[in-house]
């Protein structure tokens, strides 16, 4: 099998290919901005819409025109960006919200012959556009390890010619079935994905002004699967192996018979073509991690124009989501009222685009702070009263700054929520004060009842924080059995459930114990060793790190 | 305009299509939730069942699709009052929509140019006596997701802002999906949810070749896609009206109750809603079947997707809630 075309040439052939069938929804290119990626999208054309993430309704959809509506006194309305099938270009796609992400994904699923070029320029770790737009687009191409001397675009292709073509180029029977079982082998879930690669191989073969053969299945499925991969095919799945059980059946002989005839591919040759385009991290990684790639900037707005404390109003243009305040609009337009009287041409209130008033609103998500305290025999008693006097203070802050507290404390053979989320002081002082100490440290359980609680949290719309007040020496297992090196794991793993939550470790062991540092990294949160920790420092450290 | 994808020609998600029509049957079961891999054909369905459900009759231009002439409220201002059969109404909640949009708001427009004051409907206006679908639900916002918990309850939309004051009825059979993978949804907003169905892509080959193919058809001949399905979405049509109609015939004897709260003991489900959606579920599965009494068949077959998403989540436990419903009525059976 020949090397792959590169990546350059790819993205040319795929704009082609859009542009013959736009049922293939787009082309998702990962690309910064520079020369290398001005040479593609010159060949998009000059009729392109340029969209950007933070687009609201009314551009998109066409909504009032409120500066020509208040200038005329009747409804004008303006169009929007997806009224007409366009091509979208789409920069900065990684910062595409889920909302946009949404309408646009609706938009390609109506059909109507949009296409969406989505320019991503992610720089890696967990940003990327939102899975449930890379889905609907055919095509995913990596442009930026490409050097400006290759970016050189083939000859323009007769797309009119390829488009008459189109509704006349037979499937082959077989072809159906071949798709389906390679989707299936290279662990591929969504059907979107075989039907975007059934339609790419009718554009290309008519594109080509042919049949469907084997080259064009061969680049088609290289195209639109080799992105989507999470496995790679068992070579040959021996019989009553625990592999074979998760695998298709090997392809029914007659499919391979057929191939010759039909113009099909062996599986083997697909296999390997999508293979020499997959990247190179798949076997080390597994499933792709950009699956659970989301939008950005969900949870973290302070100030809205929804909800929570009035905020005085602001001069706007009233968008999606802005709601306009009547009052304060009216009393920027009263001062004019006699001057403009004079110049319109007609009667009532005269208010112009400028004097519209937006309101605003100020809200913070609720914190919840779980405390999760290591209360065994090592911990010592001591350092268990510094524990409880930190609590105590960081709730009397919690009062000016609404953030919630819940307490875990692990001993013995378990762990025990002593607090679930409060905000008062009076239980809380209570509970702490009865909290004894002694025993083993079962860190692994500990941790496994905080993530309980910052599930929960999380799920009522709060933002969890962990801080895990401990001296590290784990010692009980999960189920309750003393083996040091299964209770680390466990709680290894534990902690690697909770990457993503706000964490902070605190080491209060007489010297720094070094698996706590490996914990804190496991969990991505920060690590603070505070070997001689007093109530005051403590709280300090923790309402630092809070920020 | 394309016709949406048969409803009848979806390939297997069996217990997906199977949900969506009981709550046809019985729209008190209170709407689905679909929850699974992208690209199962979710949306798909929703869009299709709209095609599927029997007409309403309403008044023309009604905001609120008001079943009768005395219903229409008064903001509405329609002067003729004249009957209609119109589709039933399946409305979209797209994510990020506004608080004004859901709930409607003073009309700025007519506000600013022509000094009055007058309501403009939202989308829960528009789906009354319908469908409310939200795509994506577990990325809702917070404060929607109140007002939703909050209308869904009460079947009715209040209004009070910005000087008016407004209510007007909001009944909907609420049907969400999302990908569990991008966030949970909230307890409340679950409990909301009659049903709930997991929809996994198909393993095997023949099924996705199946699908393939169909896609495949509808999109290149639309026309004689849809005509070939046509008859077999009548089917389901008359067969979800018969099962109206036979709802009311089918009593639920003691044992039936018993049967129906053992379960919900030996799981464990919160509140008393499971029982009524299981037992709901159960009646609107024996008329769809056009069975004549309620039995442990009907109840065993719509345990999972009544029961399955308000059982109390631990974590760390990877198998699926679904295995766990099942185990519990094989116990409770015998």
């Amino acid at each position: 099998m020949a090397d792959p075309a590169p990546p350059f040439a790819r993205a040319a052939l795929a704009l082609d290919l859009l542009a013959v069938d736009p049922g293939l929804g787009g082309l998702r290119l990962v690309a910064r901005a520079g020369p290398v990626r001005a040479a593609l999208t010159a060949r998009i054309g000059p009729g392109a819409r340029r969209l950007h993430p933070a687009l609201d309704d009314d551009a998109l959809f066409g909504g009032l025109d409120l500066s020509a509506t208040l200038a005329s006194g009747h409804r004008v309305d303006s169009a929007g960006l997806l009224a007409e099938p366009a091509v979208l270009v789409l920069p900065m796609a990684e910062r595409t919200p889920p909302g946009l992400a949404a309408r646009l994904g609706a938009c390609l699923d109506a059909g109507r012959g949009h296409l969406l070029i989505a320019l991503d320029e992610t720089a890696g770790d967990g940003e990327g556009l939102p899975a449930a737009l890379s889905e609907r687009l055919a095509f995913d191409i990596d442009l930026s390890e490409v050097p400006l001397r290759d970016a050189t675009l083939p000859p323009p292709a007769d797309i009119a010619a390829a488009k008459l073509r189109l509704a006349a180029t037979d499937l082959p029977d077989t072809l159906p079935r071949q798709i389906a079982e390679l989707t299936l082998a290279f662990g591929i879930d969504s059907p979107r994905a075989a039907l975007f690669a059934l339609r790419a191989a009718r554009a290309l073969a008519s594109l080509r002004g042919g049949e469907i053969g084997p080259d064009e299945v061969e680049t088609a499925a290289a195209l639109t699967l080799a992105h989507r991969a999470t496995q790679m095919p068992e070579p040959d799945p021996p019989p009553d192996d625990d592999a074979a059980a998760q695998q298709p059946p090997p392809p029914p002989s007659d499919s391979d018979n057929a191939g010759q005839d039909s113009g099909a591919l062996p599986r083997e040759l697909l296999v390997e073509a999508i293979a020499a385009l997959l990247p190179p991290d798949l076997l080390e990684g597994g499933a792709r991690a950009d699956r659970r790639a989301t939008g950005t900037g969900a949870g973290a707005m302070n100030k809205g124009n929804r909800r929570g404390r009035p905020l005085p109003s602001r001069p706007g243009r009233p968008g999606s989501g802005a709601r306009i305040d009547l009052v304060a609009t009216l009393r920027a337009a009263a001062p004019w009222q006699t001057i403009r009287a004079k110049t319109a041409h007609r009667p009532g209130l005269q208010i112009r685009g400028s004097d519209i008033r937006l309101r605003r609103y100020q809200h913070r998500s609720d914190r919840l702070i779980v405390f999760t305290v290591d209360a065994s025999g090592s911990s010592a008693l001591a350092r268990l009263a510094e524990a409880k006097g930190a609590v105590e203070h960081l709730l009397a802050r919690a009062y000016t700054r609404r953030d919630h507290v819940c307490l875990v404390a692990f001993r013995g053979t378990g762990a025990e929520v002593l607090l679930p989320p409060t905000r008062s002081l009076v239980q809380t002082k209570r509970r702490l004060a009865a909290l004894p100490g002694g025993g083993a440290t079962p860190l692994a359980a500990g941790l496994q009842s905080a993530a309980h609680e910052i599930d929960q949290a999380r799920r009522k719309g709060m933002q969890p924080m962990l801080c895990l007040l401990t001296d590290g020496r784990a010692n009980i297992a999960l189920d309750g059995t003393a083996d040091r090196a299964r209770a680390a794991g466990d709680a290894t793993r534990i902690a690697r459930t909770l990457a993503g939550t706000e964490a902070l470790v605190i080491d209060c062991g007489t010297r720094p114990t070094p698996a706590l540092r490996d914990l804190a990294a496991a969990c991505a949160g920060r690590y603070m060793a505070l070997p001689r920790a007093d109530a005051g420092r403590l709280s300090r450290a923790v309402s630092d790190a809070l920020g | 305009m394309k016709h949406p994808f048969p409803f009848s020609a979806i390939v297997g998600q069996d217990e997906m299509k199977l949900a969506m029509i009981l709550t046809a049957i019985d729209p008190s079961i209170g709407g689905v939730l679909a929850f699974g891999d992208r690209g199962t054909g979710k949306s798909t369905a929703v869009r299709a069942l709209a095609a599927l459900l029997p007409p309403i009759d309403m008044v023309a231009g009604c905001p609120v699709n008001s079943a009768s002439p005395d219903d229409v409220p008064d903001w509405a201002g329609l002067d003729r009052r004249e009957m209609v059969e119109a589709p039933t109404p399946v409305v979209d909640l797209p994510l990020g929509a506004t608080e004004d949009r859901v709930t409607g708001a003073l009309d700025i427009e007519r506000a600013l140019t022509l000094g009055e004051k007058a309501f403009e409907p939202g989308l829960l206006a528009r789906a009354n006596r319908g469908y409310l679908y939200v795509d994506e639900v577990n990325l809702l916002e917070d404060h929607i997701v109140d007002l939703l918990l909050d209308v869904a309850q009460s079947g009715e939309n209040v209004v009070e802002r910005e000087g008016l004051s407004i209510r007007h009825p909001a009944r909907f059979v609420l049907v969400g999906s999302g990908n569990p993978e991008e966030g949970e949804l909230r307890p409340q907003l679950l409990d909301r949810f009659g049903l709930s169905v997991e929809v996994t892509s198909p393993r095997d080959v023949e099924t996705r070749v199946e699908v393939i193919r169909r896609r495949d058809a509808y999109e290149r001949d639309h026309n004689a896609f849809m005509l070939r399905w046509q008859a077999e979405n009548a089917a389901i049509r008359d067969r979800i009206v018969t099962g109206r109609k036979a709802l009311a015939g089918l009593e639920a004897g003691d044992k039936v109750l018993t049967d129906v709260a053992r379960i919900c003991l030996a799981l464990g489900a919160d509140g008393l809603r499971g029982e009524l959606t299981l037992l709901k579920a159960a009646r609107a599965y024996a008329a769809w079947r056009d069975d004549t009494a309620i039995t442990r068949t009907h109840i065993r077959d719509v345990v999972p997707m009544a029961l399955r998403h308000r059982l109390r989540r631990d974590p760390l436990d990877e198998a699926g809630s679904g295995t766990r419903v099942a185990r519990v009525v094989d116990e409770v059976f015998g």
